[in-house]
């Protein structure tokens, strides 16, 4: 079983390779970097139908999934955004033993480029692939965008929180590899690999120019691990040439956990870009910073489609009750509008997303508010 | 065989901090036992060190960057309270351009120093990052004397304003595998793996470890920290061992956490947290978020402990290389190391009079070094340190 997974997964990278695009920018030749400043990394390239509006695929999700889903949905309505929704079902099959996602679902992404999701309920089980990690691997979704921003109106110890961070997503201590060397010995492999960090940093560097911020930090254990940790930051070097405008560090993990904690404002003109791990325990604990994953969006970025995503749990507890806060997939959806190029139309439904939550009359539960979720969305809907 | 080691380590522990209950003057003890016996013999323990002409030779390794002042600090104040403790110092660096040079024969001399005191007081020593460096000697040094299970003891220092109020969690980290193991090879350029080794024995020890830790110094609650929804062998094993081994010490509360919630609790609800037992480098990232919450890497104190040998150093680890020789270091953590260290000796009475005098000047706020937002200087923190303790007799 295990040793199945290990042997899928180069098979898999070798198929990132045949991907038009990545086939051109990454073209590996005595480690010299090929790609030029123009190919943009994972650009939108979705078609418009003859309405001139594009088609999003919807993945609703479990638990609260299908109530904020509503929500989203009516405040783009309201919003008159040009997007039509292709609602999908993502319940995982079986296939050939593995988990895996119907092919209907895979079909619908592949043809609109972008989709929506909603929290999924991962079985805690054994064997198990999450189906989050299963996404992420059909779709080559390489980089995980997650910026945090304080939200005015809900108070946390942290003020004027504004990171932004880039996490790998297809390898490093993620990759899956594992074996029993023998009972009671468990070897993990952490990869990295030349392709998928250049890959990643490119894509952090013009996420920088586009947001315009003008820093890139790698944040690395490079001194531990001086081989793996050590080509992610020796990539970034090399990548950081090609972007003079923007100027490039890099910071030891230990010292971005405690300078962030201690402080996260000397952040907020940064983007940081780290291997999978770190940045999935950084951008959680970023997310704790500005008050929970209730808040924070998230875009999974890769370079044929991209999803963007709630990263929080499917409450089953609340669902059905019209209690959730749908916030998270509402910024996220935010993302995916700037992502597709309808900067307009985010700006204006972000604007009133902040401007509902500062004014703090219509918030849900968990901010200590006593809104159901489409008295929230009615808020919102009511500013726009 | 593993229980027996670590059990020891624990009632090493339980003495070193059942002791001051009685006396009233305690404002703030590492680990407080209610009700255990203050009487307790040292002399029957194997694992103390010998005493010569009634004093405990302790090694003494200043590091990098601040190590040289704040360790002199603690010298200072270890000789003003007449503590019995003839130190052996040895200076160890992790610079390449070292004033001492062959930084490889040292770091063997630290090596079989400790062996021979088993016992240490630590600063942090520097590790490059090339690639042609050598292997951090922080790292290596465990290894060596299997000092498996660090501590950082993380708690809000009264009178020292942070953003969160009520902390008091313990952080016990696997010391010798996982992350650490310096496993590492290029499949072709541009490929590299990285080991990350995990066994049942090494789990089994730190978790009883762990447990043995919790009641020893009447706490409450272990938090075992993993990512087994992803690494479902490696940390699937650590996490299960943790679980079975639970099932022991029914009278803690035993609950485990994934790395990344545990990340964001820590910053919103660390109030929560007790006794928390993870693999290796997730101890690293934890002890830095949660030493954030308390003031920093200046007033975390920690020590790693094996089976034979015990080396105090600040909890949260940094070298502070930025604020070498600038005289602005915080010597709290390494000072309140050393009297963990005291404890660990069963010296109850000058730990007592140091920590209660760092914590009176702390809590007095007119002298601070800067990381607590103050103005002093290293000396003269130290200096008023030693004023309060001659207040006090």
């Amino acid at each position: 079983m295990f040793a199945l997974r290990s042997v899928a997964a180069p098979v898999q990278r070798q198929c990132f390779r045949a991907a038009p695009r990545a086939a051109t920018s990454f073209v590996l030749q005595n480690q010299r970097l090929y790609s030029t400043q123009q190919d943009r990394v994972a650009k939108f390239d979705g078609k418009k139908d003859a309405q001139g509006r594009y088609t999003v695929s919807l993945i609703e999700g479990d638990g609260i999934g299908p109530e904020i889903a509503v929500a989203v949905k009516d405040i783009f309505a309201a919003a008159k955004t040009p997007i039509v929704w292709e609602p999908i079902n993502v319940d995982p099959i079986l296939k050939d033993g593995k988990t895996a996602i119907p092919d209907e679902a895979i079909e619908s992404i592949r043809r609109n480029k972008i989709a929506l999701k909603g929290p999924l309920a991962t079985p805690i089980g054994k064997g198990h692939v999450s189906l989050n990690l299963t996404l992420r691997r059909t779709f080559n979704l390489f980089a995980n965008l997650r910026p945090c921003r304080s939200v005015a109106g809900y108070k946390t110890p942290y003020d004027n929180v504004d990171t932004v961070l880039i996490r790998e997503n297809t390898e490093g201590e993620y990759s899956g590899i594992e074996h029993v060397v023998v009972d009671g010995v468990v070897q993990s492999i952490k990869l990295i690999t030349r392709e998928a960090s250049e890959r990643v940093l490119r894509f952090a560097f013009q996420h920088a120019r586009a947001i315009g911020r003008k820093k890139v930090r790698v944040v690395h254990k490079a001194t531990i691990m001086k081989m793996s940790d050590g080509l992610f930051l020796s990539v970034g070097n090399q990548v950081a040439k090609e972007f003079p405008d923007i100027e490039f560090d890099a910071e030891l993990l230990d010292n971005t956990c405690l300078k962030m904690t201690t402080d996260p404002i000397p952040y907020n003109d940064k983007v940081l870009v780290m291997p999978n791990l770190y940045g999935d325990i950084l951008s959680d604990m970023c997310a704790g910073l500005i008050g929970g994953l209730g808040l924070t969006p998230s875009g999974n970025i890769g370079d044929e489609c991209s999803i963007f995503e709630a990263v929080h749990g499917s409450a089953p507890d609340i669902a059905g009750k019209n209690l959730a806060n749908p916030t998270a997939l509402l910024l996220s959806s935010m993302m995916m509008l700037r992502h597709m190029g309808l900067t307009e139309y985010a700006d204006r439904i972000e604007k009133a997303i902040f401007d509902t939550l500062a004014e703090g009359k219509a918030l849900t539960g968990d901010l200590g508010g006593k809104a159901k979720t489409n008295e929230y969305a009615a808020a919102i809907i009511e500013k726009l | 065989m593993l229980s027996r080691n670590s059990a020891r380590t624990a009632q090493n522990l339980l003495r070193a901090a059942a002791q001051p209950q009685h006396r009233l003057n305690a404002a703030r003890t590492f680990a407080s036992v209610a009700d255990a016996p203050s009487s307790q013999t040292i002399h029957s323990d194997i694992f103390k060190p010998t005493k010569y002409g009634g004093k405990y030779t302790v090694t003494l390794i200043p590091g990098d960057g601040i190590g040289a002042e704040v360790a002199e600090s603690v010298k200072t104040v270890f000789k003003a309270d007449n503590v019995p403790i003839t130190w052996e110092q040895i200076e160890v660096s992790g610079l390449e351009d070292a004033p001492s040079g062959r930084t490889e024969e040292k770091f063997q001399e630290a090596v079989a120093s400790l062996r021979r005191n088993k016992l240490g007081l630590k600063g942090i020593l520097h590790t490059p990052m090339s690639r042609s460096g050598h292997q951090s000697f922080n790292v290596a040094l465990r290894q060596e004397l299997d000092i498996y299970a660090s501590i950082s003891l993380v708690k809000n220092i009264p009178g020292l304003k942070t953003r969160h109020e009520n902390i008091d969690l313990c952080i016990i980290r696997e010391n010798t595998e996982g992350e650490y193991s310096g496993l590492e090879h290029q499949s072709v350029p541009g490929v590299v793996e990285s080991l990350k080794i995990i066994t049942r024995a090494k789990s089994e020890r730190i978790a009883k470890f762990a447990f043995s830790f919790a009641l020893a110094n009447n706490r409450k609650k272990v938090t075992c920290i993993h990512k087994a929804n992803i690494m479902k062998l490696a940390d699937g094993l650590f996490r299960g061992t943790f679980q079975r081994l639970a099932k022991d010490y029914p009278q803690l509360e035993c609950n485990d956490m994934i790395v990344d919630n545990a990340s964001m609790q820590c910053v919103s609800k660390p109030q929560q947290f007790d006794v928390m037992v993870m693999p290796n480098l997730y101890g690293g990232i934890l002890s830095n978020i949660a030493a954030a919450l308390v003031g920093g890497p200046g007033v975390v104190p920690g020590c790693n402990m094996g089976r034979d040998v015990a080396v105090f150093e600040p909890g949260c680890r940094h070298v502070g290389l930025d604020i070498k020789g600038k005289d602005q270091a915080n010597p709290t953590a390494l000072l309140l190391s050393g009297t963990m260290l005291l404890r660990h000796l069963g010296l109850d009475d000058h730990a007592n009079r140091i920590s209660n005098a760092v914590y009176d000047v702390i809590a007095q706020g007119k002298v601070r070094t800067r990381d607590m937002g103050g103005q002093a200087t290293n000396q003269e923190f130290t200096r008023a340190i030693l004023e309060s303790m001659e207040k006090a007799l």
